[in-house]
């Protein structure tokens, strides 16, 4: 039996209007490996902010190593030996590896120094990492890298992490998988934040679910089916979606030799890519995060412009149209970012609902806005997509991430699409509002709408793509059949282990 | 302690009251100010504020208040629209300045033909001239990815050196004895601005304001165009996504707020003022910045602040002649304004909060 | 019209004396850029420090203590910045707007009764040896103190942000308030800190103005000078070496075209007065074409959510 390293005992933190945590208790030991569970919205990052020492609980107590713990901020948490890797939000693109490292410690010594003992720490660990090379121009997983190596640096005993596989491809999953492992064989404990229930069956000694912010229960994930959890996790069973059969049309879009300078100075650019998407066909496009999707959205929505022959609508070039010629043709988007991209925050619902559907829709006449017709579409969007909201008046903002993403996906849905492409579309989004958002892109698809489904969530686009393709480096992989690919396959489809071999991690 | 917590939404009840408060606020801080200047407060203030409208002279000063506010309003509607899009046109005394100057040539190049055409055709000019100077920033800024401010700005100064050059040569009054300064409007019928009404203050540039002030109204809330300002200026990427296309709307807006500025400019020249000379111009561009966000940019609001704003320019030279208040003070009490509109400001988007710092 | 009548020496003296007040405030501005902020109320502290520095030093009769006043003056102007940018959350490009009207408000309500008065002297330094070597001794080794503060002031903030750990600290929260609050360090005193730096700086090449290089008291003498300093940090791509590059390029123009002035050259004297102006604009769509970054958290507004 090993020693216990953390206690929490009745935390409870409350923001206006919603209890973010409700009276939440549970051990870590030390070495071992903790899950917490729990869906969007559960709870789960306002209370690894509050161990963290970002958030002060309301009441409630905490102890580490026996002694009484309440870290006013980040840095005496640190200098306790809790240290945490974040999902985001936590590194600074403009410096290189050893000054983001250096700001995330205490007393870092001299930038040589630091840059010798990164190396050293990044070969022990099977992590490796130039100190000099600018943070924004690495990989999803080589930032996570940098988070990691900024935390083992400081010996913790404690180590958080959020969600860290979102950002990594199957292979890269279990070469972190080996250095957790390693890590915990030192006696160092992990709060593992999850909601991906085999991973948490491969890695995790214990779990905490978190539904709401109260404490559900807890499970030995070993020993319990990934189904139990889900359950104890989402509070009751719901139905995976319906797949109704489909009839492939025509080819709707045709993408051929698309290359695309990306507008960021981080960004990826787009090279030679092509696919075609024919009608009633989902096309899934896997890939890690930060390797050419939002170039992607952004060049089929108009809002960066090609040559006009790179994307074909029903055969004609669009390539050289902008976001409103195109909808006007069909061809409609919903980008990832909800707030700021695909929906104004402090714009009300009707504004919002004006945003794409100002010219096809007829809300306007000669420029013209016609408001009345604006609240009747977004009425129809609310109801439809069942947007939980007091109505068209509030602000996009005011809603919570999967009642706008149904309002998102909803006011392109109901224009009719005959391309519809979708950018993470349930990211975010607690179970039942991502489970009904998957089924209006089925019925829709259903309908004979082509669409084209970008996302970082493998289970989903198993799960309603037809063909299923991954962006790497801003390059697409063969396309190939979704039924029957193995996970091994999408991994190598996806880009293997972005710079690194997986047996070198095993030396 | 305090802490400010964002509101699910801006509240509307601030939005309204945040410029009222402001005001008060400015009242109360511009008391302070003039009493520690050895003046009054309650006087001061009822001489800015009260002596304009109500007082023994206000059959004088009451049409003041159109003739300054005219001009403050046509320059803050047009700077508005931009000022809402995150396009940053400060240099509006620059394009006053060039509209004032082109519209005052074409008039002169008639004189002393009399016809019709002559004023319509300086307006032609001005909205021209004011245009013009703005597409220099907004062009920067579209091909070069310049910054409009520091552009606009730089502007200014050199439309005041040009202004110079011009009533010492070119546009010089070949009658005034040596003395710098064009010809005199008022003395020049087709080209004279007029009052429209006597003794109301009404001149074409109050009219142009009004029309101005429900054009930019039809525009923010009815038309494509105007949606796109405020949502390109609210969420810029949401804006590229709904198919605005920003290098068109720079280019609109600093266009329009130019050619809104020279028309001010030269309704300015060939009414109130009356010829170009080298202190034409009054810092009217720079107030408007005031004016702009004291409305909200919003235009009925800058209807409201213009009419404001020009009532303590008024009540300021009243208090300078009677109180010996110093025309600073008023410059620090318009200052202060705007201070005390930004600050009070939060509570749209905000609420504050008596929280207990130590919990834990 | 006698374009013999300018000394190339005395033409590259002045040149440093010119360029001095533009930048010392553009180097303050350089860090409250850095750090995040971007405070277009220049142009107010300057007036404000040159008022401030200039009734201090009439009263004091001491120079030095007229500098001292004039970056406390443009610090104390900055904190209203501070206020609304950190505390009230107020737009950034419309306080430093705000900032700069009442400063200059301010400035002619403060030096009502200086207009007219000669501020006392400062003394220029005479270093043996290497203020005697011709040429080079009166154009480098023989000005006053402040100009020679300048450009230790370069060396400071470029070794500041490049070396120390308040300037790694200061980057950070410029390129990512979230991630710097993340990490637990104080993104607004971080900011405030920077800011009343800025002012500070701001106020004193202000006073340079009135105390040294005109040296008299007259309303919104600044003329633009602090516009032009928010251009230079454009300019030097957030950097304090181009910084000190574009100072001394924009001084050279304006002490150029005053020389062309006094010698009488055939071009009116006001378009020789606005050049500076517009070289600083061409100077900008030059520039334009250096895609250095900008602070990525430049101007926008930061609010802890807890």
């Amino acid at each position: 039996m090993t020693e216990t390293l953390l206690t929490i005992s009745g935390l409870t933190k409350a923001y206006p209007g919603v209890v973010a945590n409700d009276n939440v208790s549970f051990e870590i030991g030390e070495g071992e490996v903790h899950a917490l569970l729990g869906e969007n919205g559960a709870g789960k990052s306002t209370l690894v902010k509050m161990i963290y020492g970002l958030v002060k609980p309301d009441s409630g107590s905490m102890t580490f190593q026996g002694k009484p713990f309440a870290p006013p901020e980040p840095r005496i948490a640190r200098a306790l030996g809790v240290a945490m890797v974040f999902q985001h939000f936590s590194l600074f693109d403009a410096l290189n590896v050893a000054e983001n490292i250096s700001l995330g410690m205490e007393d870092p010594p001299s930038q040589r120094d630091l840059a010798a003992r990164i190396r050293e720490v990044s070969e022990t660990y099977g992590l490796p990492l130039d100190p000099f090379r600018t943070v924004g121009d690495l990989s999803a997983g080589e930032r996570q890298r940098v988070e990691i190596i900024r935390c083992l640096l400081q010996d913790p005993r404690l180590l958080i992490m959020d969600e860290p596989t979102s950002v990594l491809t199957p292979q890269e999953v279990e070469i972190l998988f080996q250095t957790l492992r390693k890590l915990t064989a030192e006696g160092v404990a992990i709060l593992y934040i999850s909601h991906k229930l085999e991973e948490i069956r491969t890695l995790c000694d214990h779990a905490t679910i978190l539904r709401l912010g109260k404490n559900v229960g807890t499970c030995i994930p070993r020993e319990t089916s990934a189904r139990d959890m889900a359950e104890q996790m989402v509070g009751s069973a719901f139905e995976a979606p319906a797949r109704p059969d489909r009839n492939l049309g025509a080819v709707a879009l045709d993408v051929s030799g698309l290359s695309v300078t990306s507008p960021g100075t981080f960004g990826t650019s787009l090279r030679n890519i092509h696919f075609t998407v024919q009608q009633g066909e989902i096309l899934g496009i896997g890939g890690v995060a930060g390797n050419g999707q939002d170039e992607l959205l952004a060049a089929l929505s108009g809002e960066l412009t090609t040559d006009a022959n790179a994307i074909k609508l029903h055969g004609s070039p669009v390539g050289s149209f902008g976001p409103t010629a195109r909808r006007d043709l069909g061809l409609l988007t919903a980008p990832e970012e909800r707030l700021g991209h695909a929906a104004a925050p402090d714009m009300s619902l009707t504004e919002n609902a004006m945003l794409t559907a100002a010219s096809r829709e007829k809300l306007m006449n000669k420029g013209m806005l016609n408001w009345a017709k604006a609240r009747i579409f977004a009425n129809r969007i609310i109801e439809e997509f069942d947007v939980r909201t007091p109505g068209p008046e509030n602000a996009a903002r005011a809603l919570s991430g999967g009642n706008l993403q149904k309002f998102v996906i909803g006011r392109e849905v109901l224009q009719r699409p005959e391309v519809l492409v979708v950018n993470q579309p349930t990211w975010g989004v607690d179970a039942a509002a991502a489970a009904s958002i998957r089924q209006a892109l089925l019925d829709l698809a259903a309908g004979g709408a082509a669409i084209i489904c970008i996302s970082q969530d493998l289970d989903e686009l198993m799960e309603i793509s037809d063909r299923f393709c991954a962006l790497n480096e801003g390059r697409l992989s063969d396309i190939r059949p979704a039924l029957g690919l193995s996970v091994d396959e999408i991994g190598l489809m996806m880009g293997g282990a972005h710079g690194m071999e997986v047996s070198h991690a095993d030396a | 302690m305090l802490t400010l917590e964002k509101r699910p939404q801006p509240s509307k009840f601030w939005t309204y009251m945040t410029p009222l408060v402001a005001v008060i606020v400015t009242m109360i801080a511009g008391g302070m100010l003039f009493a520690a200047l050895g003046k009054n407060p309650f006087t001061a203030i009822g001489t800015i504020f009260w002596e304009p409208l109500f007082g023994e002279f206000s059959f004088y000063y009451r049409p003041q208040l159109l003739v300054k506010g005219g001009p403050l309003i046509l320059i803050a509607i047009g700077l508005s629209l931009g000022f809402r899009a995150g396009i940053w046109n400060i240099g509006a005394e620059g394009q006053y300045i060039i509209g004032a100057i082109c519209g005052a040539a074409v008039g002169l190049a008639f004189y002393p033909a009399e016809s019709w055409i002559i004023f319509p055709l300086m307006v032609i000019a001005g909205a021209l001239g004011g245009l013009l100077w703005a597409m220099i920033p907004a062009l920067l800024k579209v091909r070069f990815g310049t910054n409009e401010i520091l552009v606009s700005l730089m502007l200014v100064y050199v439309a005041e050196q040009l202004l110079a050059s011009m009533s010492l040569g070119l546009l010089k009054n070949p009658e005034g004895f040596g003395f710098p300064g064009s010809r005199n409007f008022q003395q020049y019928a087709s080209g004279h601005n007029a009052e429209l009404i006597t003794g109301s203050g009404m001149h074409w540039g109050v009219v142009a304001a009004f029309i101005a002030v429900i054009f930019a109204y039809i525009l923010l809330n009815r038309h494509i165009l105007g949606f796109h300002i405020r949502l390109t200026g609210q969420a810029p990427r949401a804006a590229r996504f709904a198919g605005v296309n920003p290098k068109l709307l720079v280019v609109f807006c600093l266009g329009a707020s130019g050619a809104l500025a020279g028309l001010a400019g030269l309704f300015e020249v060939s009414g109130p003022s009356g010829q170009i000379s080298i202190d034409f111009n009054s810092g009217y561009g720079f107030t408007a910045i005031i004016v702009a966000f004291l409305g909200r940019l919003h235009p009925v609001g800058i209807l409201l602040a213009g009419l404001l704003m020009a009532l303590t320019y008024i009540g300021g030279e009243i208090a300078q002649s009677n109180l010996g208040l110093p025309a600073a003070a008023i410059q620090v009490f318009q200052g202060m304004l705007l201070f005390f509109l930004l600050a009070i400001d939060m509570l749209t988007n905000y609420r504050i909060k008596l929280t207990n710092r130590r919990v834990a | 019209m006698d374009l013999s009548s300018i000394s190339p020496v005395l033409l590259l003296a002045s040149l440093m004396v010119a360029a001095t007040p533009i930048l010392i405030a553009a180097l303050g501005e350089l860090v409250v850029e850095r750090a995040g902020v971007l405070n277009l109320g220049i142009e107010g502290m300057m007036i404000t420090g040159a008022i401030c520095g200039f009734a201090v030093a009439v009263e004091t009769g001491s120079p030095l203590l007229g500098f001292i006043a004039a970056a406390i003056g443009g610090a104390l102007l900055s904190l209203l910045f501070v206020l609304l940018t950190q505390f009230a959350l107020a737009n950034q490009v419309a306080s430093g707007l705000a900032l700069t009207l009442f400063g200059l408000g301010l400035s002619a309500l403060l030096g009502q009764k200086y207009v007219g008065v000669k501020p006392p002297p400062i003394a220029k330094l005479h270093i043996p040896v290497l203020s005697d070597i011709p040429f080079f001794g009166p154009v480098l080794f023989s000005h006053d103190i402040v100009v020679y503060l300048g450009l230790a002031l370069v060396v400071a903030v470029w070794y500041m942000l490049k070396y120390t750990r308040a300037g790694l600290i200061l980057r950070g929260v410029g390129e990512n308030h979230d991630a710097a609050h993340a990490l637990g360090y104080k993104v607004i005193r971080v900011r405030i800190m920077a800011i009343t730096f800025g002012g500070a700086c701001a106020g004193v090449g202000g006073a340079y103005i009135s105390l040294i290089r005109v040296p008299q008291w007259t309303e919104g003498m600044t003329a633009g000078a602090g516009w032009i300093a928010l251009a230079l940090v454009v300019f030097a791509s957030w950097k304090a070496g181009r910084v000190m590059l574009g100072a001394y390029l924009f001084g050279g123009v304006t002490v150029l075209q005053l020389n062309l002035q006094a010698a009488g050259v055939s071009i009116p004297v006001e378009y020789l007065s606005m050049s500076p102006y517009v070289i600083t604009i061409i100077v900008l769509v030059i520039m334009s074409a250096d895609k250095s970054r900008a602070p990525a958290s430049l101007g926008r507004i930061f609010h802890a959510t807890q």
